[in-house]
């Protein structure tokens, strides 16, 4: 059976919040936790299956051009080599988050340096790697004067959707404070633990894949059309992701290869990226140049708003870092002009990374808003909240629900910000200036279409079934907390089974979307066997409490059901309401950082997160997402770049050792706070994203504390030693 | 990786015989070559596994130096009670280098002739001198970004990216080399790495059949002894540039300046003229800005590499004022 609800009104009833169970929001340990935490929980590539050859990707050593033929001969004989694979179905690139088709084929049309044109299959992965370096092949390769490498000089389109009101350059001369400012952002590679994997089994009809993936739902639809499959033919199996941050959210070139070898060689293939490869082909985040202009009267009213960005793309793709998305709506400005504009350059497709969008949109726009605070002489605390708009400045739409307010003032209390007057150069430490920043957040809130089978067994236990992953942020959680808490029943009975296209197909996660979505699925269907249950007991849903197996002073479920299994395939659709509200999750970040006065190092003495996103649905996983935000923020703050060859376009950094993460001794005690909030609008459980809020905006704070610190005002993210004594006055 | 054979040696003159095959490397802790090797950056026909070969003690000289076997852990050699006690510079650029577990398995030796870290060096689709002669060197019109700034050359203008051998350099340390006769000889740190020049394929004066047996450094000597590191991250990355100074002053002048430095060089850089410019004077910004002009004169730079050159300026500065007790 079935239940479905298309969400077009806010959901006002709470109706989590009137359950016994009282597990929603708790900060329960993960239930797949011990399996991690010992090594028995298999990631894809680690799955025991019998006689399994090994395969290893060829990659292009040039940018742009053709491989005219492969002569296979050249490695055939080597030891073990089983075969070379150049069919025309391998794939060039990673497909794009929700793509849901193959993406470029063939792959022997090369548009970027690395880019995968062959499969060499060998009984060891040994043998498969070393006969991979020796395959030989022909190819024409454009010169590279023809090639667009340089994202600032390469030639941009302007994006539609543009946003033009009023008149800015008018606001600009006519206001009392104003600042335009270039800041600029580097590429980056979500660098997930876990390299993307493959292991394609065909039985001559069906074809199943464990693999890294991120998005079930899509990417069966993905993988059936890079090979002529019907979905029906093709099972993916992605019970836990060693990290994704938007890198597996379309498949990318070892699932398809993978595929492509077994169906051909009948025998179970193994394809995993090496570190290498994962940088050179996977999904980099666009490098940005954004200008920001904002004028405002002598109070600091935003009177104007000007973000337009520059980003760059591969020629073919459609997906461009949305870099203003949360600009549109954050900050007041009556005169606005909004526009991006996409560079068609050849290095590896972008696309989505952790927040894509504002993951860089909104450092750019905290730096801009710092200076402007400075210029008008308030606290920057206090211009943020002058400037909360009442509605959505440029659609006029009401907000859904809206912590900004709260999570600045909170913050800034529990950070202990000092709202006086703010000069650089105030306190050192020997060495180091010291000194303090702060940064709005913002993250818009998504949701998709989700569903999930909740089956309540005659035992009294339920078991939730899903396709959706979880991919480290404690979905298996969260999911049986919902069930748990509209059941009445403790967590250890409830069992949850995710990442599996035989079961119904959850939303994929991406987006921060993955747990208000496929929890409002859980939550449709718990309805309806709340439903049947109280019919049963013969009271009306409302009336029904069930907690610990059982109603509250009444039957225990086991008795309700009396043997009979209850199921229901829960479906939850997001409808219209995004047409009525602008949905968003909120927050603020507060950070104390030292600079050394002689070599421009930035150190991150403490910082502090206050954060609104709806309900939490376990504090502990909820918190794990925000620390990890934070030090994304530090990172993108003051270390992660990848870096990229003038001549031919490679990515030159490809490995942690030198595409520099934060460490751990980058990384202090952090503090989250969490605002209590139910977003109405949002979703039925009143949920909103969580996952990447955490690094939308705070590498702003670094670098507002840095300016504090030392009076370096850096214009270029991440702030390495090199640009701060650049930057840094006498 | 190419398939190679692998062998055991249990007396050295075994293991330097084994090793005058070219296309024959000895692995020590692995964790600089078995990386290259996957990338096929290096294809030895043969690894001859050197760790039954008594190098790994730590042991007193008798002049009151201390002996670091080849095979002695960087974490053994930087945990060694006199080393942190006498020779704390080297401790702290042990510990300023990779993580704990690497450090737990580099060697001494290891350590000495690790390669660099050059972009295109590890990449073996780009043009490098170094890996591949005469294939060009993709660094000069690419991202220079980790590269040196002193003694480059036209083929090549790669660093020697450790730590250890800075320290050792400014202590006077000395390489001590066995050969398959059972010869041995002695050659100090600050000549052991090679400049580019033109033969950039060469790291160091290691000749096929070498083994190096140990590193002695001389009795301690009065100063203080610093070691500084600059990087992005402040772990696990490789220099940006490193310092490393034993600085002693006697009635308000210099006694001693030995001075090394990392991160700017093929080589643990050293200039004796920045020692002959202190030695004697009173510390003071200037003088400091004086031995950072001496020290840079003839820096030359490769793009992305530019900022080398001011912040080895700077960290000169903040180590000689540290040292010194100078309020800046
Ligand atoms: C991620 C990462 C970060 C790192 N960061 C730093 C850092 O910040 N600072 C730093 O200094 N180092 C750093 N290192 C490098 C590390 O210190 C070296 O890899 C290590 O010291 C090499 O020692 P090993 O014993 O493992 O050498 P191996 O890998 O075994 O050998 C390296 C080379 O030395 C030769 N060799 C070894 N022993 C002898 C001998 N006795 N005689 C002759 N030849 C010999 C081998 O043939 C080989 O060519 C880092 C390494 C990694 C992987
Ligand atoms: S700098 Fe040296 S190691 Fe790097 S590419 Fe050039 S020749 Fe090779």
């Amino acid at each position: 059976m079935s239940a479905h609800l298309k969400q077009d009104e806010p959901d006002t009833r709470n109706v989590l919040d009137g359950m016994e169970q009282g597990i929603i929001g708790q900060p329960l340990a993960r239930p797949d936790g011990l399996a991690k935490v010992t090594g028995t929980a298999p990631y894809a590539a680690e799955y025991p299956v019998a006689d399994c050859l090994e395969g290893v990707l060829v990659t292009a050593p040039f940018t742009r051009g053709e491989i005219t033929a492969i002569d296979k001969a050249s490695v055939l004989s080597m030891p073990g080599v089983v075969a070379v694979i150049d069919d025309e179905r391998l794939t060039a690139r990673a497909a794009q988050g929700t793509a849901g088709e193959a993406p470029e084929q063939p792959a022997r049309e090369v548009g970027y340096f690395g880019q995968p044109i062959a499969l060499v299959v060998a009984q060891s992965f040994e043998q498969a790697r070393d006969a991979a370096k020796h395959l030989t092949f022909d190819y024409r390769a454009d010169d590279l004067d023809d090639v667009p490498l340089d994202p600032e000089t390469a030639g941009a389109e302007p994006q539609d959707g543009a946003t033009r009101q009023g008149d800015l350059a008018q606001a600009m001369s006519a206001a009392a404070h104003s600042v335009d400012v270039t800041y600029t952002t580097e590429g980056h590679n979500s660098a997930a633990m876990e390299p993307h994997a493959a292991i394609a089994q065909w039985d001559g009809t069906k074809l199943t894949v464990h693999a890294s993936l991120q998005m079930l739902n899509y990417n069966i639809a993905e993988l059936a059309d890079a090979l002529g499959l019907q979905e029906e033919q093709v099972r993916l199996i992605s019970r836990y992701v060693g990290g994704g941050f938007g890198s597996k959210l379309g498949i990318s070139e070892e699932t398809v290869a993978a595929s492509i070898a077994a169906m051909e060689l009948e025998r179970p293939v193994r394809v995993v990226l090496s570190r290498q490869q994962v940088f050179q082909t996977i999904m980099r985040r666009s490098e940005t140049k954004q200008r920001l202009r904002l004028s405002a009267d002598k109070d600091g009213h935003l009177t104007g708003f000007g973000h337009e960005a520059r980003v760059s793309q591969l020629p073919g793709e459609t997906f461009a870092e949305p870099v203003l998305q949360s600009s549109e709506f954050l900050y007041a400005g009556e005169n606005r002009l909004l526009q991006l504009e996409v560079a068609r350059i050849h290095r590896m497709t972008a696309g989505s990374v952790r927040a894509p969008g504002e993951a860089v949109g909104m450092p750019a726009l905290e730096s801009a808003m710092d200076m402007l605070a400075q210029q008008v002489g308030i606290d920057p605390v206090e211009l943020r909240l002058r400037n909360i708009p009442e509605r959505h400045p440029s659609e006029g739409l009401p907000y859904s629900s809206r912590k900004l307010a709260e999570c600045l003032e909170q913050g800034a209390k529990a950070f202990g910000w000092d709202s006086g007057a703010r000069q650089p150069r105030q306190h050192r430490d020997g060495e180091w200036w010291i000194g303090t920043g702060m940064a709005s957040a913002a993250r818009v809130h998504n949701v998709a279409e989700a569903r999930a089978r909740v089956t309540l067994k005659p035992d009294g236990t339920a078991l939730v079934e899903t396709d959706m992953t979880d991919i480290g942020t404690g979905t298996y959680s969260i999911v049986g907390q919902v069930a748990g808490e509209m059941l009445g029943l403790p967590m250890d009975q409830v069992l949850v089974e995710l990442g599996d296209t035989e079961f119904p197909r959850g939303p994929g996660s991406g987006g921060s979307w993955g747990a208000s979505s496929i929890g409002s699925a859980v939550f449709v269907a718990c309805e309806e066997l709340r439903a049947k249950l109280a019919s049963k007991a013969g009271v009306s849903t409302d009336e029904l409490k069930l907690k610990d197996g059982g109603v509250v002073g009444g039957a225990t479920l086991v008795e309700l059901l009396d043997g009979e299994e209850l199921s229901f395939e829960g479906h939850y659709e997001p409808g219209d309401i995004a047409d009525d509200y602008t949905a968003s999750g909120y927050g603020a970040f507060f950070a104390q950082v030292r600079v050394n006065r002689f070599t421009g190092e930035t150190r991150v003495d403490r910082m502090l997160g206050a954060f609104g996103f709806g309900r939490v649905l376990n504090a502990k996983t909820a918190r794990s997402q925000c620390l990890g935000g934070i030090v994304w923020s530090i990172g993108t703050a003051l270390t992660e770049s990848l870096l990229f060859d003038p001549v031919d376009g490679h990515v030159v950094n490809c490995d942690l050792a030198e595409y520099h993460v934060p460490v751990h001794r980058d990384v202090p005690d952090l503090e989250v706070i969490m605002v209590e909030e139910r977003d109405p609008a949002a979703s039925p459980i009143q949920a909103k994203g969580i996952g990447e809020l955490g690094m939308c905006g705070g590498a702003a704070a670094i670098g507002n504390a840095i300016y504090n610190a030392c009076g370096a005002r850096v214009l270029s993210f991440p702030m390495t030693p090199d640009k701060v004594i650049a930057a840094m006055p006498d | 990786m190419k398939p190679f054979d692998f062998q055991r040696a249990d007396r050295l003159e075994h293991a330097a015989q084994l090793c005058a095959d070219e296309g024959t490397r000895a692995i020590a802790g692995g964790t600089n070559l078995i990386d290259l090797m996957k990338l096929q950056v290096e294809t030895p026909q043969t690894l001859v596994d050197i760790h039954r070969l008594p190098l790994g003690r730590i042991d007193d000289t008798d002049d009151g130096g201390l002996r670091i076997g080849a095979l002695a852990t960087n974490t053994a050699t930087a945990v060694h009670e006199r080393v942190r006690r006498e020779y704390p510079l080297l401790a702290r650029a042990i510990l300023a280098g990779a993580s704990q577990q690497l450090r737990n398995k580099a060697t001494t030796g290891g350590n000495l002739c690790q390669r660099t870290r050059c972009y295109y060096f590890t990449n073996i689709d780009q043009p490098c001198n170094k890996r591949e002669p005469g294939s060009g060197c993709g660094a000069l019109k690419g991202v220079a970004r980790l590269h040196a700034v002193l003694g480059t050359s036209d083929e090549c203008i790669a660093t020697y990216p450790g730590d250890m051998a800075v320290a050792m350099a400014a202590l006077g340390a000395v390489v001590e080399i066995a050969d398959a006769k059972g010869h041995t000889r002695n050659v100090p740190v600050r000549d052991f790495h090679c400049l580019p020049g033109d033969t950039p394929w060469r790291d160091n004066v290691l000749e096929d059949g070498e083994i190096i047996t140990a590193v002695i450094l001389p009795p301690p000597v009065a100063g203080r002894q610093l070691y500084r590191k600059v990087r992005e991250r402040s772990s696990y990355a490789f220099a940006m540039v490193s310092v490393a100074a034993i600085v002693a002053l006697e009635d308000g002048r210099f006694t001693r300046a030995d001075l090394a430095f990392g991160g700017l060089a093929h080589k643990p850089w050293q200039d004796p003229r920045l020692s002959a410019l202190l030695l004697g004077k009173e510390p003071s910004a200037k003088l400091f800005d004086e031995a950072a002009d001496v020290l840079l004169d003839g820096a030359q730079s490769y793009g992305e590499n530019a900022y080398k050159i001011p912040l080895a300026r700077r960290t000169l500065t903040a180590v000689l004022a540290e040292a010194t007790g100078m309020e800046l």
